[in-house]
């Protein structure tokens, strides 16, 4: 298994109760290829479509952010959790304050940036919006929801 | 010569690089030779000045002229609302611009 | 009109402070430049040539004169007294001040306006038909699947980062008033045979440099699925458009290299997953919305104006359009005076046109893409004390849709992208054919001038269209001719070799030569075009 070099403790933020995952992770394509891999790390070319197969072994998907304007990791993201996937999502790489909250709602639980963020300014990002008007992953309801409850 | 300009952080307003500082008037820019480079970096990371850029110009009697027309138009503004000429620069005629 | 409830409002109020974080971070050296960009374009706030230049969104267009006195307030409390109006319906500033930002989007907010998403790679500002709500050939209001979108698109949590800048437009006429198929999306509403409303969706038009005229990739998409249709739209076009080179990343170029077939097949594909998904807004929600949308109280009155003041009959003819009620027409107050901006108005002239709208127009305003201002509903027997306000204002140019109603983007004069200077050639090129008196013969003809190959003027779209090129450091320009934005809509072809200023003056009054001279009854120079091709403009031009 190759070990891409990311390890547990240098997530930042993780909003999840169980053990995080104590292994490295193996690119997409070694996931398919291996039956035993438990973690995978996502690369923004990659279509996170092809480990649907294999989510019931998977504890850890990391999704990579080489640059925070590259936005395929959000698409990877809901994708995975429309199919059901419920293990550790991760946003690794290039994750800066004003991109967390959206994350969050595509649903990322836990994030490694590359440069640690000022836990402050990432509360406040976390908190500032009350509702959303979109359905995403999260389970929050949307204003048009509420509007029509 | 070189001579370097950008805007201010704040305000962004058009500015000049005059030595020690940054002017709202072109004709105030300095050559720098080659230590562009070094004191846009120094003076970017300050946030006393931001994006900013080296250009070529020439010393004329009406005073410093960028090569290019876009950054004439930066020092003066814009040709269409001569009111609002930035006044230091404006001993140039507009002709100085095109 | 629309009006917040307090979701929206809180929305909205969430994003000044936001801002407000932000800017002042960037401030304090937490944020360099380049992670600050995203995040003040996603506001509306660029850096422009000579200051900070702010864009405030209009949804559809469509303000009050609430709403257009506030932008008027700013324009002499922030910046130097004007403003600009867009070809995307919107307004900039062109002066602003990083540390004024935040204030500025805090009195917008209180009048429920906002920058949001007016920039940056995501979902931009919805721009629809601006004689919505009160065209006489329109099947039904467009503004209210616009307004149930802008709620979509706003904050997107997938589609904050695309390829690159996303535009959409919707309308409800077969008359293309939005340049509806020249928009990354364009929806058309309609009616199926079984007589029920839904939307046609076209994906991949597009200016700038690689322009395209966006196929039809659905005819009929349900009402209740419109939103999950534009969700999978814009999915398969964060998966896969192009990101290596940012002048191929518009959904235009992926739509083209996939062909319009396979795109199809990939969104229909994830619009079934889609909605397993449930992410459509209840039904509930269109119709809430569209009670906002109704009808003022019209009232019958006189059909017919006193024609006696000629330069008023003139104005009635040209600026005035026909309405759904007889006793009503839309008027288009120009902001194109002769010699003058394109689309800038003053602080003093908004407030005179909000004012304006609310004694002669319920109220209302609308921003055209041909950057003039619509007041929808006016009544006939109004228009005479209407105009004469106008005119004393300087925004009564009798001149909708002639040669004088140019569009300009900003061009050299304030753009840091520009080739060349648009705003100059507009005002040359109008007091010219001021002088010349051919406008009225001219008829309808559509002049659009670009300072560069984005093609914020939309030349490609003129019927005469102009490019300013850079030519060894001086200004150039290219001609061409035969564009539409309209539901003919095509894109113009370039003439040949590029003038200087002068000579593509001299151009323009040339191939108006030409048409005049070819002409069959009733054609508009466009169709004279069409029907005799490019070899007589190019041989009058060249030999
Ligand atoms: C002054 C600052 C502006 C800048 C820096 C700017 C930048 C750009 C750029 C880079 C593009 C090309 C996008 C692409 O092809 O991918 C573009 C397209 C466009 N812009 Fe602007 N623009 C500015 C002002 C305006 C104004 C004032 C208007 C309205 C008058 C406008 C309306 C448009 C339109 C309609 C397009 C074409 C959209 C398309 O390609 O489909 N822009 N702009
Ligand atoms: S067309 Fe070019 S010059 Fe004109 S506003 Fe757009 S980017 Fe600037």
């Amino acid at each position: 298994m190759t070990d891409l070099g990311t390890s547990p403790d240098e997530v930042q933020f993780r909003f999840r109760d169980d053990e995080p995952a104590d292994h490295g992770t193996v690119t997409v394509d070694a996931c398919c290829d291996q039956t035993n891999a438990t973690a995978v790390r996502i690369e923004p070319g990659d279509d996170a479509r092809v480990l649907l197969p294999f989510l019931d072994r998977l504890a850890l998907v990391e999704v990579n952010f080489p640059s925070f304007g590259d936005g395929r990791g959000y698409s990877a993201a809901r994708i995975l959790r429309e199919a059901g996937y419920d293990g550790e999502l991760r946003a690794v790489g290039d994750v800066l304050i004003d991109q967390l909250s959206h994350m969050r709602r595509c649903g990322f639980d836990a994030f490694a940036p590359d440069k640690p963020l000022d836990e402050g300014d990432a509360r406040r990002a976390l908190e500032g919006f009350g509702n959303v008007y979109q359905s995403a992953a999260d389970a929050r309801k949307t204003i048009q929801e509420l509007r029509h409850e | 010569m070189n001579i370097l300009t950008g805007n201010d952080l704040k305000t962004g307003e058009v500015v000049w690089w005059d030595g020690q500082n940054w002017s709202l008037s072109v004709h105030d820019a300095v050559d720098v030779g080659d230590m562009g480079e070094q004191i846009l970096a120094a003076e970017e990371a300050a946030r006393r000045v931001n994006v900013p850029y080296a250009l070529v110009a020439s010393r004329t009697e009406e005073g410093v002229r960028p090569a290019h027309i876009k950054d004439r138009v930066r020092a003066l503004g814009p040709t269409v609302r001569r009111d609002l000429a930035v006044p230091t620069a404006s001993k140039t005629g507009w002709d100085w611009v095109i | 009109m629309y009006q917040y409830d307090q979701y929206d409002q809180a929305m909205v109020d969430a994003r000044v402070e936001e801002f407000r974080d932000q800017a002042q971070r960037r401030l304090d050296g937490k944020l360099t430049e380049d992670q600050f960009k995203p995040l003040r374009l996603m506001n509306g706030l660029y850096l422009q040539l000579h200051a900070y230049m702010l864009r405030v969104a209009i949804p559809y267009g469509t303000l009050n004169s609430r709403q257009m006195t506030a932008l008027g307030d700013i324009a002499d409390k922030y910046d130097r007294g004007y403003g600009h109006f867009t070809t995307r319906q919107n307004l900039q500033y062109n002066w602003i001040k990083l540390e004024d930002a935040a204030d500025i989007l805090a009195d917008l907010s209180k009048v429920e306006m906002h920058a949001i998403q007016t920039s940056g790679n995501c979902i931009r500002n919805i721009s629809s038909d601006h004689f919505a709500g009160a065209a006489h050939d329109e099947l039904i209001d467009p503004r209210p699947y616009a307004e149930l979108l802008r709620q979509w698109s706003s904050f997107h949590p997938e589609f904050t980062y695309l390829p690159r800048k996303f535009k959409i437009a919707v309308i409800a006429a077969e008359t293309d008033r939005a340049a509806m198929r020249l928009h990354d999306i364009g929806i058309q509403i309609v009616k199926n045979d079984a007589g029920e409303i839904g939307a046609s969706f076209y994906v991949g038009g597009g200016m700038g440099r690689t322009p395209m005229i966006a196929p039809q990739i659905r005819e009929f998409v349900p009402l209740d699925q419109l939103v999950t249709y534009a969700e999978a739209c814009l999915r398969v076009y964060n998966r896969y458009g192009r990101r290596d080179n940012k002048y191929k990343a518009r959904i235009k170029i992926l739509v083209h290299e996939m062909g319009a077939e396979e795109y199809t097949r990939q969104v229909e594909e994830e619009f079934a997953h889609l909605l397993e998904q449930g992410v459509e807004p209840p039904l509930a929600e269109l119709e809430r919305i569209k009670p906002f949308f109704a009808d003022p109280a019209f009232e019958d009155g006189p059909k017919s104006v006193d024609r006696s003041d000629p330069d008023f009959a003139l104005w009635v003819d040209r600026n005035t359009v026909r309405h759904k009620h007889d006793s009503y027409v839309s008027a288009v107050i120009s902001l194109k005076p002769v010699g003058g901006i394109p689309g800038d108005a003053t602080g003093d002239q908004m407030r005179l046109m909000a004012k304006l709208a609310k004694q002669y127009s319920f109220d209302e305003l609308r921003v055209m893409h041909t950057q003039n201002i619509v007041l929808p509903h006016v009544k006939i027997a109004d228009l005479h004390a209407l105009w004469t306000e106008l005119e004393a204002a300087d925004l009564g140019a009798p001149n909708l849709d002639t040669i004088e109603d140019i569009i300009a983007c900003p061009g050299l004069d304030y753009c840091a992208l520009a080739n060349a200077r648009s705003i100059p050639l507009a005002q040359r090129i109008s007091e010219n054919f001021a002088k010349n008196g051919r406008t009225e013969e001219l008829g309808q003809l559509k002049l659009k001038i670009s300072g560069c190959i984005n093609a914020c003027g939309h030349h490609h779209a003129g019927h005469i269209g102009i490019l300013g090129v850079d030519k060894k450091g001086t200004e150039n320009y290219q001609l061409s001719l035969g564009g539409s934005e309209a539901e003919d809509v095509s894109l113009a072809k370039i003439t040949g070799p590029g003038f200087d200023e002068d000579g593509v003056i001299k151009a323009v009054e040339t191939v108006t030569d030409v048409y005049l001279e070819a002409r069959e009854d009733g054609e508009r120079f466009l169709d004279t075009y069409r029907r005799i091709g490019m070899t007589p403009f190019k041989e009058a031009l060249y030999d």
